[in-house]
């Protein structure tokens, strides 16, 4: 990799705009999910357990 | 009825089976990636009218691939939970419309980073470009229903018709560019005979659609099990599960 690639034949910022939006785009809405089912999970666990004290 | 898919399909043996495949999925999608970016930015040769910017052709189009192909994802497991009550089709439609929703915005916006250099402008109103917004107003209007109403079979309902409906829209963007003037380039992929693009430019974008499309199945999983978990949360089987794995 050198500075010839990146330029891109000097289309570089609308090649490297469109792999870095379609990036950023792609690995948030992967571990979005993954995070909220964990977020889930534990709210449950913790609704479990609360009412099991209670009763 | 006791067919295979019968059990298989309830939120239950989906989250299991889904959660079991995803590590292998996850490890292919991967892959592909891998292979698709390095073929796609190093092997493949500069376009010998577009020179180096044609490469956006490898994000541009799996994006709008995948716009149309979620598409027929989402309104077909619509379908199934307003024909036959399949609580897990309209699960998959929910998990679904996002996801289109950024792809279809990704084919937008990639697209208007190619048109720029090429055509000399980011946007024009001509039919495929329209189309594919509407496509996105499509996704955003069946997310917006399914927030705006509070019962969730009500909810389900009215997006699987608005889903369905809109499905008239897919081959007008597909057959879009052969029906009206316009400044996008014809299909080169899809075509009856030979495709009209070098197999060293094709195989690149073929990897790439492969991964795209995992990366959607993988996902798609992960936001459906999310929607099981919020739906039944009142089932033993997920109160047994959360207790498992969840930290109190």
């Amino acid at each position: 990799m050198d500075a010839q690639f990146f330029a891109m034949g000097g289309y570089a910022f609308f090649v490297w705009f469109s792999y870095g939006l379609s990036a950023i785009v792609l690995l948030a809405n992967a571990f979005l999910p993954a995070r909220k089912e964990k977020m889930l999970l534990n709210r449950i666990a913790q609704r479990v357990h609360g009412t099991k004290e209670n009763s | 009825m006791n067919l295979p898919f019968h059990k298989y399909g309830s939120p239950k043996y989906f989250y299991s089976w889904s959660l079991m495949l995803s590590p292998w999925l996850i490890g292919f999608c991967v892959l592909l990636f891998a292979v698709g970016l390095y073929t796609g930015l190093f092997v493949a040769p500069a376009d010998y009218q577009q020179g180096e910017s044609f490469r956006i052709i490898y994000v541009h189009v799996p994006a709008a691939w995948m716009s149309l192909f979620i598409y027929v994802v989402m309104a077909s497991a619509a379908a199934s939970g307003l024909i036959w009550h399949v609580k897990l089709g309209d699960m998959i439609a929910r998990a679904s419309a996002p996801l289109g929703a950024w792809f279809t915005f990704l084919a937008l916006v990639t697209g208007s980073l190619w048109g720029k250099p090429m055509w000399g402008t980011y946007w024009v109103w001509d039919a495929r470009l329209t189309s594919e917004l509407i496509l996105l107003f499509l996704y955003l209007g069946y997310i917006a229903l399914q927030g705006a109403i509070d019962d969730r079979r009500v909810a389900a309902r009215a997006g699987a018709i608005v889903a369905l409906v809109g499905t008239v829209n897919l081959p007008i963007i597909h057959y879009s560019v052969e029906w009206w003037n316009t400044l996008h380039q014809g299909p080169t992929v899809s075509k009856l005979d030979a495709p009209s693009i070098a197999p060293s430019m094709l195989m690149p974008l073929l990897i790439m659609a492969v991964a795209y499309t995992v990366y959607f199945v993988v996902v798609m999983f992960a936001r459906t099990r999310c929607e099981i978990l919020e739906f039944e949360r009142n089932a033993a089987w997920v109160k047994e599960r959360a207790l498992e794995k969840g930290v109190v």
